[in-house]
């Protein structure tokens, strides 16, 4: 016989009340959970694929979209932009590193990129197996890619028009898996990398198959004036007939935060969008719902506390016998106080107890059963500190809800009620 | 073991009421008798400690309950007193066990188990011990608490009307058992009644 035995004891003799207090708070704390691991991690992975880019410069459009394109790859382009004159924008003294984009192809949905080597040390990048991507059609793809859609070094695909699944295909190209990288938990393992020439000279063969449009160029390499462009290394300077999706820019000093976006903006076709900027814009959209949904788990936790006061008040009406008889067996006031108390925090604690666990297990679930999560990254399986505020949170909530019911326990005048029968 | 004098307690400051002195030493049984409102039940309180702030003198065993704190109160009555109610106010959420082993738990006095098994096998409860208290009769509920009040080794048992629910054959075992146990564990037996059928079990008896 213990304190908790008592406690315990009094719980399992309303198994439904017991019950029914432990599932609305359990409820409350697991949409808390929820909100709490969903938001950090996503928190996480945007500033993890976020990490080290400035600045994004595309076609006009919507700023927003350009940044959830060309960063987290998840809306679609907002048109391409002249290469000849991404050139003259890479020139300025206030970029240290300018990173081209070419989109526009997917393979089973994930996405097929067009860039250079330079965007692998932006990710800083490192090759699990095989190698970089050099010669055109050749690809590294990214952790998730190779096990989503079991492709292994030497494997061949052909990629599909659009960004979605299900579009007319590129039939004639035959991508090659030259190396996969390791897992860097960005939007990197979700990519299939190639070289902004494979895009090109895909799309040129699709656009030749329909009208004859314009022949190819032969190879730039092997012409004696070649002056290679800024950014596509392989590629000659000042092509004004090659298109590139988006740049995306390291500023060189703070000084080019406040000039650089200015002067593309207002001097240029062109438009540049901070990705911190418009993900704090995101998430101030976002956090409306977030905040609903917040707010509907307090008011979960706020009847489920009242529920536990009901509950502790009403039993202890039925009990004040029971009370005055551990006290005239030499129960001590105190001991009464903390034994009500204790069935108060005993209460809220499976409570939240059972949350955590349900909040985990939710987003365990969703992880497994919608592949977006799963993309995104977001599992149940990563625990934050603030779990253990809310855990101490509800052993507070548990004494805040017992203290008028243990108080009427210190109290209970034991000759007056044993008296009464 | 009991000695009371000069005893008075006052319900408000109108209504007071005085109790005969007495004595009784170790192992000594008495009834109390008297009719409903006579101050049995109020008179058991005080000797218990259940009630506080009497003029005149409560001695019990070596203790003047006035001199004792509200804590002192409950540790002297978890150690010295063993009570036995109307009503049995059996802990309905315990099993027959537990609710004898409340007895030690309560008192913060060292739980013996085996001696809880033992008291409850004397008293015929052998088969019940793991039973709900809400499985088992009246009698049988009746038996438990006489059990609660005697685990402790009090040296004092109060009973408060222990027979006046029950049938005249019932009433004979309940009384019989009750001095069987006080005479066992030489604890002294305060029986407070208005039960005429108790008059010839105990000889030593203060009026009202």
């Amino acid at each position: 016989m213990n304190v908790l035995v008592l406690v315990w004891s009094y719980l399992k003799a309303k198994p439904l009340n017991t019950v029914l207090n432990i599932v609305l708070l359990a409820l409350g704390i697991a949409v808390i959970t929820v909100l709490l691991l969903f938001n950090k991690q996503l928190e996480e992975k945007i500033s993890s694929n976020a990490k080290g880019i400035d600045l994004v410069v595309g076609a006009k459009g919507s700023p927003l979209q350009l940044i959830l394109c060309n960063i987290f790859h998840i809306d679609f382009p907002t048109g391409n932009i002249n290469l000849k004159e991404a050139e003259q924008i890479s020139r300025s003294r206030l970029i240290r590193k300018a990173v081209p984009l070419a989109l526009g192809d997917s393979y089973q949905s994930y996405r097929i990129v067009g860039t250079t080597i330079e965007y692998c040390s932006l990710y800083h990048l490192e090759l699990a197996q095989g190698k970089l991507w050099n010669h055109e059609l050749e690809t590294t793809i990214g952790a998730n890619v190779s096990e989503g859609l079991k492709l292994k070094v030497g494997d061949t695909f052909q990629s599909t028009h659009g960004l979605v699944e299900g579009g007319s295909g590129h039939e004639e190209q035959k991508f090659v898996v030259q190396g996969i990288f390791k897992r860097t938990n960005t939007v990197v393992d979700n990519l299939i990398l190639t070289s902004v020439e494979t895009v090109w000279h895909v799309h040129e063969h699709a656009a030749t198959d329909s009208s004859a449009h314009e022949e190819h160029e032969d190879h730039p390499e092997h012409d004696s004036t070649f002056v290679a462009s800024r950014l596509i290394p392989t590629h000659e300077a000042g092509d004004s007939t090659k298109e590139v999706t988006s740049l995306l820019i390291q500023y060189r000093s703070p000084m080019a935060a406040i000039q650089l976006p200015r002067m593309i903006n207002g001097e240029s076709k062109l438009q540049a969008a901070s990705p911190a900027f418009e993900t704090a814009r995101l998430f101030s959209i976002l956090g409306v719902g977030v905040d609903i949904l917040t707010g509907f788990a307090y008011v979960l936790i706020f009847i489920s506390a009242l529920s536990v006061f009901i509950a502790l008040y009403n039993s202890l009406k039925e009990r004040r016998y029971d009370l005055a008889i551990m006290r005239s067996m030499g129960a001590s006031k105190a001991k009464l106080f903390v034994n009500v108390l204790l069935e108060g925090v005993t209460l809220t604690f499976l409570g939240s107890v059972f949350g955590l666990l349900l909040g985990h297990s939710i987003l365990v679930i969703l992880g497994a059963a919608v592949e977006e999560t799963q993309k995104a990254g977001i599992t149940g399986f990563v625990f934050y500190s603030a779990e253990w505020i809310i855990l101490a949170g509800s052993l507070l909530l548990g004494i805040v809800c017992a203290l008028i019911p243990a108080l009427q326990a210190y109290r209970t005048d034991i000759s007056k009620v044993l008296a009464s029968n | 073991m009991i000695n009371i004098s000069k005893l008075k307690f006052s319900y408000t400051p109108e209504r007071s009421i005085s109790f005969p002195d007495f004595l009784l030493s170790k192992g000594e049984h008495c009834l109390l008798l008297g009719e409903s409102g006579s101050g049995k039940t109020t008179l058991l309180h005080l000797m218990g400690g259940l009630l506080r702030g009497y003029t005149g003198s409560i001695q019990l065993a070596g203790s003047e309950l006035s001199s004792l704190s509200e804590g002192g109160l409950d540790k002297f009555r978890g150690k010295n007193i063993g009570f036995i109610f109307q009503k049995n106010h059996l802990i309905s959420a315990l099993s027959v066990e537990k609710n004898v082993i409340m007895s030690p738990y309560l008192a913060g006095v060292e739980i013996d188990s085996k001696h809880a098994q033992e008291i409850l096998v004397e008293l015929g409860l052998g088969e019940k011990i793991n039973s709900s208290v809400k499985e088992i009769s009246q009698g049988q509920a009746q038996r438990v608490a006489i059990a609660r009040a005697v685990m402790n080794h009090p040296s004092v048992i109060l009973a408060d009307e222990p027979t006046s629910a029950l049938d005249d054959k019932n009433c004979e075992r309940v009384i019989a058992l009750l001095l069987d146990v006080a005479t066992r564990n030489n604890s002294t037996l305060v029986v407070a009644t208005h039960d005429q059928r108790l008059k010839d079990k105990i000889k030593k008896q203060i009026i009202l």
